[in-house]
């Protein structure tokens, strides 16, 4: 029976010397992880789980950094054929209290048999919670030895059966942590067989480079994972260290000969501006063969930029790669640019806004060059459909539809939401795109989730935040995502109604608004527009409108300026 | 060089291309970091910036509130550092 402990038990006795994870942290000697480490390291986290009284199919909420341990303790629960979840970290820019209360409403849909944190993690906040986390255990990482010995060939994780739930994955924020994508062993291990033939994935040839958070699919799946499984050595920094030295991940793709990154859009932009020449001193990339978009919309310009940026160092056009890609798939959907170069579809950009079709240009037409994701990979059903779910030719902009055998279980134990989210087999994805000679085009989103920096933030959340500021009209209040161009990914703008009539006043409100949302979702607010009482427009059911308001606010600052 | 010029070149950078608000004026003492007002996304410009203005490197793991959080502390350790 194959399943993530199989797996790793077969790594463990065919290729223990293998130098699986390169581990990357600033200021340090990087550290080479071979499997026989790995997995000798995991089976004490599994140990001290077991020893706790921690059986199969029990849920794991790792709070951890981007660190070893983490690594360890998530294997760990595998191994011990638990339930490994990350919870994202606290940082200091967020407020103690709404951490607790994220947490809180996390451990209640869960009901997680035990966290994992540090001592000092739990010294400084779990035990500062007004109520006590409800959890049997909290297993500290400091109490757990880790030591070298063989490993015994009874491991709890053996005996997971193929459709039994292997981990969580969440996205952040109050409403994102309610949502916990169970995936089966068998999901994932389909959905690794089917993306890594799409691109072609050789573990004597490739290496994989990664500065990704764990806690998000892309970063999970396609950069820890699939090549932890599948035995492709993995060059791996934390994503604390590349925000601050983005230098850091085109030197050690350089030295290690990486073959194949995954970046969400934002990030070409980043890396194109915020690097300087004297950092790239010797730094050769014409080992890259696959350098792929996914997880935010993919922008023509923020490709352009980057190839611009660093065709001087070897980076090759051809390695422009894009994907399609959701945690309840596993990971990716489609996959483009591998065997052919990524398509540009150049479309007429008032046929496409006035009637939502995508037709190609015509000579001195306004255009808008959408970029494709590529086709889908060979389990996966792509469709595209109208309001009432009727199927729409190619061309035709409307929802896009998934159907695999890698779906996910469901979000866990929320069978409610679970069922919204299908429609006669397929997942409905609530993202807007079309299809055109089997290639999928991402044109935007019917639900209202603001992606930043790939990072999902439900607009709701802050909205919530922003109306506990005095002068606010509860209720009225909207957040939305602005694409900006120069950043290559969305500014989260809130518009709220306050009866105030002089500047200095809404002044006053902007600026706490600001602060408290920050404190409270760990989200950078762009800008805060406070207006007077009906500027906001609302739905015939008195619900306020996010789209038509975004489109409102964006005629208001072309008016203003 | 002064720290207050320091104080006063910096803040107006910070302004202009962080928070792309130009006339926005920030104190010295004001916190950067852990307020949120800098956020992760745009710490390695304050880097960038010490070094395009007055050729200091200041190292990224030192780009923390622990090390530096206002314009007042961000002077100093150019100061120290030129």
């Amino acid at each position: 029976m194959k399943n993530f402990s199989s797996v790793l038990l077969e790594k463990y006795q065919n290729a223990k010397d293998q130098e699986i994870i390169y581990f990357l942290q600033s200021g340090q000697e990087d550290i080479p992880i071979t499997y026989q480490e790995l997995i000798e390291k995991a089976s004490c986290y599994a140990e001290a789980y077991q020893e706790k009284g921690v059986l199969p199919g029990d849920v794991l909420i790792l709070v951890l950094q981007h660190s070893q341990e983490l690594i360890y303790a998530y294997f760990g629960a595998v191994l011990a054929g638990a339930v490994p979840s990350i919870m994202p970290f606290l940082t200091e820019k967020l407020l103690p209290e709404k951490y607790q209360q994220d947490f809180q409403s996390l451990i209640q849909i869960i009901q997680p048999r035990a966290v994992v944190t540090y001592k000092e993690f739990k010294q400084q906040v779990f035990d500062q919670f007004s109520e006590k986390p409800n959890v049997d255990h909290i297993f500290l990482c400091e109490d757990i030895p880790l030591q070298s010995k063989r490993i015994s060939e009874s491991l709890p994780g053996l005996t997971r059966n193929p459709e039994d739930v292997v981990l969580l994955q969440h996205s952040s924020g109050t409403t994102g942590l309610q949502k916990g994508v169970a995936l089966s062993h068998q999901s994932v291990f389909q959905q690794l067989e089917q993306y890594s033939e799409a691109i072609h994935l050789d573990p004597k040839k490739d290496i994989i480079v990664s500065w990704l958070p764990l806690y998000h699919d892309m970063g999970l799946i396609a950069c820890f994972l699939m090549p932890i499984l599948l035995g492709v050595p993995l060059v791996v920094m934390s994503p604390f260290d590349w925000v601050r030295a983005p230098y850091r991940l085109f030197t050690s793709i350089s030295s290690y000969k990486g073959t194949l990154c995954w970046l969400p859009n934002f990030a070409y932009n980043f890396c194109a501006k915020k690097v300087r020449d004297s950092q790239l001193e010797g730094v050769d990339l014409s080992s890259l063969r696959a350098m792929i978009n996914c997880s935010e919309p993919v922008r023509y310009a923020s490709h352009q930029a980057f190839l611009k940026r660093y065709e001087g160092y070897g980076f090759k056009e051809s390695a422009l790669a894009a994907s399609y890609a959701m945690a309840e798939n596993v990971f990716g959907v489609t996959q483009g640019g591998i065997d052919s170069p990524l398509v540009e579809d150049h479309i007429d950009r008032d046929i496409f806004q006035l009637q939502k079709k995508a037709l190609p240009v015509k000579n001195g037409e306004a255009e808008m060059i959408m970029v494709s994701t590529g086709k889908p990979i060979h389990n996966v059903l792509v469709q595209v459909v109208d309001e009432k779910g009727n199927c729409l030719e190619d061309r035709q902009v409307g929802e896009v539809l998934v159907k695999s055998n890698c779906l996910f279980n469901g979000y866990y134990n929320r069978p409610d939401i679970t069922q919204k989210a299908f429609m006669e087999g397929w997942f409905k994805t609530g993202d807007y795109g079309y299809i055109a000679d089997g290639e999928v085009f991402i044109t935007g989103r019917k639900k209202d989730l603001i992606i930043v920096g790939g990072k999902n933030i439900y607009p709701q959340d802050l909205e919530s935040i922003a109306m506990e500021i005095q002068g606010v009209h509860p209720g009225r209040v909207v957040a939305f995502g602005v694409f900006n161009e120069t950043t290559g990914t969305e500014d989260v703008v809130i518009v709220a109604e306050a009866n105030k009539e002089n500047s200095e006043e809404k002044e006053s409100i902007e600026a706490a608004i600001k602060e408290k949302v920050t404190r409270n979702s760990a989200v950078a607010l762009r800008h805060v527009l406070v207006v007077n009482e009906k500027w906001l427009i609302k739905t015939s059911s008195g619900k306020i409108a996010r789209l038509a308001n975004k489109e409102k606010y964006i005629k208001f600052i072309k008016s203003s300026n | 060089m002064d720290k207050n010029t320091i104080i006063e070149q910096v803040g107006k950078k910070i302004a202009e291309e962080i928070l792309n608000e130009p006339g926005r004026k920030i104190s010295a003492d004001e916190s950067l970091i852990s307020s949120g007002l800098i956020d992760s996304f745009s710490l390695v410009d304050l880097a960038l910036i010490a070094e395009d203005l007055y050729g200091v490197q200041i190292d990224d793991a030192e780009l923390s509130a622990d090390i530096f959080d206002t314009l007042n502390q961000l002077a100093e350790l150019i100061l120290e550092r030129s």
